[in-house]
């Protein structure tokens, strides 16, 4: 008796120990330190409290090194990340080597046709969902209202290039330390090039042809970057070859930007008065155009800050609770309701934008969804690859970042704008032949 | 006996020195300023410099977002770890090749400095595999072997310039005084050795401290120190240099404070073979 009595305790015990021990899920997530996601790690008791037997452990990095550390991990099967932060740029790319594992087990309440469609469609694969977007954004003209209506300016529904080139000139006021425009110059695939990809697409331009074949020797590059050149060197700030999107928030946060295209988070950046002096005097309108007319409602890039699950992860269930927890309409209330409605994460799911308490807050909502909306990555005939403001596809990296040291060598003044053009255009030519795009 | 400086030259060299000094420890002391303002204060034009007012709440932030001690730990363990290994093998490797070098010895030594010569990055996915196989990945003791690797060539270097620096004539005497050769190490060879090693010690302990590319790609977060501390604080989008400025102060807090009251060491370690 004693003895049974004895085991049955003992059974007991390590049933506990058993239930203890699956209880003990921890999920590793990569991420970025940008301050939706700062929120979410602030959130992580709600999501432990709902999902007991889970919890979560971040690591957070700065972006580059977040993203050779995470592909490093994913290229050789490491498994040290459970949910990894990636953007649009990464997601085709990495579903495609199957990387990934796809989200099929986000749940019936989860509601994947209120994602907006554009960026339903960057993230998936064959139909399938590989990465699920935590917030995204798109391109903007952020313009200060005050200098505009001293310089007797309105800014225009579509506003144009002529119309933007124009504007530059009357706002600026070096003397006072304005500047009419403010754009991206530090070089990088995802620093200047994402501005420049994107102007040149305003030209008629993209970065290759049907036969992958570079295009920055076209009218439309010609155009774009003597444009950009013209107007940073007679309106733009000083130094402006190092200025990326953080060096311009600065500068527009300070006032001393007439003008600035740039993704549209910065929007909720500039109108929060902790973080910008010009927090009331923020327009905001499409992003320009160049071609004639205005054909489209613009051309807008296209960003999102998405959520995956690597396949060498051995706890991909716990890992899809997490993602359909942090990408859900809940999600969104939940912050609303500790944080205010203006610091919800941005630009994913359609619901948001029908929320009146959300455009109420939020005086760039109906911009930043318009702009999201007109985006879509997806290849068309006279473009091969997923991507607008980028190339998905593995080599881009590189040869971006390459081409986009010769931009900004154009920007300071060390070589002309066709020089540069003809050294990218060789730079991706000899790159894209390397990687058996261009067969010889 | 010490030579005749002009007043006029020694005020002169005094104000070079400080003013270098300054230079040189401006950017330690911008980061200290700007790690007290509020993320609008650090980036305005014109910095204010001491005119602001001092708040707390970046070195808040930072212990709400992050365990701090955690990071502290890990690089103390990975940096004395990796030094006290290097030791094992550095002493008696340098002490060879000071005391009884072969024909070879030059060559060994700059065969063992050009390894120093490869990019790290362009072994990283052999290590990575080697790490997923042998299950290091994020562990200090994998780290630890790393940094120790990488670190040799200069603790060996390090040691044997030192070593070369006793003179044979001392060994003469005391062997003409009758010590045997335990005696010969432990009271005449030991004793001169001792500040050599201190200093490569201190040098090896601030190289593995700092070291960001090893720490940062095979660490996740059991493993990982303050160099993923800091990297975790620089925001793509936002304005981050308040709040990283207060993270890099805590970062290097420890290892300024072990460097101050060491620096006689460290200088001595750093500048031999230009003192005779």
């Amino acid at each position: 008796m004693r003895f049974s009595m004895l085991t049955t305790g003992a059974a007991a015990l390590l049933a506990v120990g058993a239930s203890a021990a699956q209880a003990q899920t921890t999920l590793t997530i990569g991420t970025v330190n940008n301050s939706d996601m700062i929120r979410m790690q602030g959130l992580t008791p709600e999501f432990e409290k709902a999902h007991p037997d889970i919890k979560l452990n971040w690591v957070t990095l700065e972006e580059n090194i977040l993203r050779q550390r995470v592909t490093t991990d994913i290229a050789t099967g490491g498994g040290q990340f459970d949910v990894m932060t990636i953007g649009t740029y990464e997601a085709p790319i990495w579903a495609k080597q199957e990387w990934l594992k796809p989200l099929d087990g986000l749940g019936d309440d989860y509601d994947v046709d209120d994602l907006i469609p554009a960026i339903r469609s960057a993230l998936s694969n064959d139909d399938k969902l590989y990465a699920a977007p935590f917030y995204a954004e798109s391109v903007l003209t952020l313009y200060r209202k005050d200098l505009f209506e001293k310089a007797g300016l309105t800014m225009p529904e579509k506003p144009t290039w002529d119309f933007i080139a124009e504007a530059a000139e009357k706002v600026t006021d070096k003397e006072a330390g304005v500047y009419g425009i403010c754009l991206r110059g530090k070089p990088g695939w995802g620093e200047n090039m994402a501005f420049l990809g994107n102007m040149a697409r305003e030209f008629g331009a993209n970065y290759f042809d049907a036969d992958w074949k570079p295009q920055f020797e076209s009218e439309g590059w010609k155009k774009a970057v003597t444009l950009y050149v013209d107007l940073m060197t007679k309106y733009g700030p000083p130094g402006a070859a190092s200025n990326g999107f953080n060096e311009n928030l600065q500068l527009f946060g300070q006032g001393k930007c007439g003008m600035w295209m740039d993704a549209s988070v910065a929007a909720s950046f500039v109108t929060d008065p902790k973080q910008s002096q010009v927090p009331d005097q923020v327009g905001f309108a499409p992003a320009p155009c160049g071609v004639e007319g205005c054909p489209n409602d613009g051309f807008n890039w296209l960003w999102a800050w998405s959520l995956a699950i690597p396949n060498s992860s051995q706890k991909a269930e716990a890992a899809q609770a997490f993602i359909a927890w942090a990408t859900s309409k809940e999600y969104l209330e939940l912050v609303a309701e500790k944080e205010g409605w203006a610091n919800v994460p941005p630009g994913t799911r359609t619901s948001l934008y029908e929320n009146e308490n959300y455009t109420k807050a939020a005086p760039f909502a109906d911009a930043t969804l318009n702009a999201i909306q007109h985006a879509d990555p997806s290849p068309t005939d006279d473009k091969p690859y997923y991507g607008l403001q980028f190339a998905a596809i593995p080599e881009f990296q590189g040869l971006g970042t390459a081409v986009g040291q010769q931009m900004a060598a154009a920007l300071s003044g060390s070589t002309t704008v066709e020089q540069a053009l003809s050294q990218a255009q060789a730079i991706a030519t000899r790159e894209m032949t390397r990687g058996g795009y261009i067969k010889n | 006996m010490a030579r005749n400086v002009s007043p006029g030259r020694k005020i002169g060299t005094t104000v070079l020195a400080w003013f270098v000094g300054l230079v040189i420890f401006f950017p330690i002391l911008w980061t200290f300023l700007t790690s007290f303002k509020t993320e609008l204060q650090a980036i305005s034009i014109p910095p204010v410099f001491v005119g602001f007012d001092w708040t707390l709440e970046n070195y808040q932030t930072i212990q709400t977002q992050s365990n701090y001690l955690h990071f502290m730990m890990n690089s103390i363990y990975l940096s004395l770890g990796s030094t006290a290994l290097g030791l094992i093998v550095a002493v008696p490797a340098a002490w060879a090749m000071a005391f009884s070098p072969t024909k070879r010895t030059k060559d060994v030594l700059l065969w063992m400095l050009s390894t120093k010569m490869l990019p790290a990055v362009g072994v990283l996915i052999p290590v990575y595999l080697m790490f997923i196989r042998f299950g290091l990945l994020d562990s200090r003791l994998g780290l630890i072997v790393v940094l120790f690797l990488i670190n040799l060539p200069i603790i060996v270097w390090m040691l044997y310039t030192y070593f070369k620096e006793i003179p044979g004539e001392i060994l003469e005497a005391a062997r003409m005084d009758g010590a045997n050769l335990r005696k010969e190490i432990t009271q005449v060879l030991a004793p001169m050795a001792v500040p050599g090693i201190a200093s490569t010690v201190l040098l090896n302990v601030i190289l593995s401290w700092n070291e960001a590319f090893w720490t940062l790609n095979l660490t996740t977060s059991n493993a990982a120190p303050l160099t993923a501390f800091i990297a975790s604080f620089s925001s793509p989008q936002g304005n981050f240099y308040a709040k990283l400025s207060a993270a890099s102060m805590l970062a290097i807090a420890p290892i300024l404070i072990v460097g101050w009251f060491s620096q006689k060491q460290l200088v001595r370690g750093l500048t031999f073979g230009a003192v005779k």
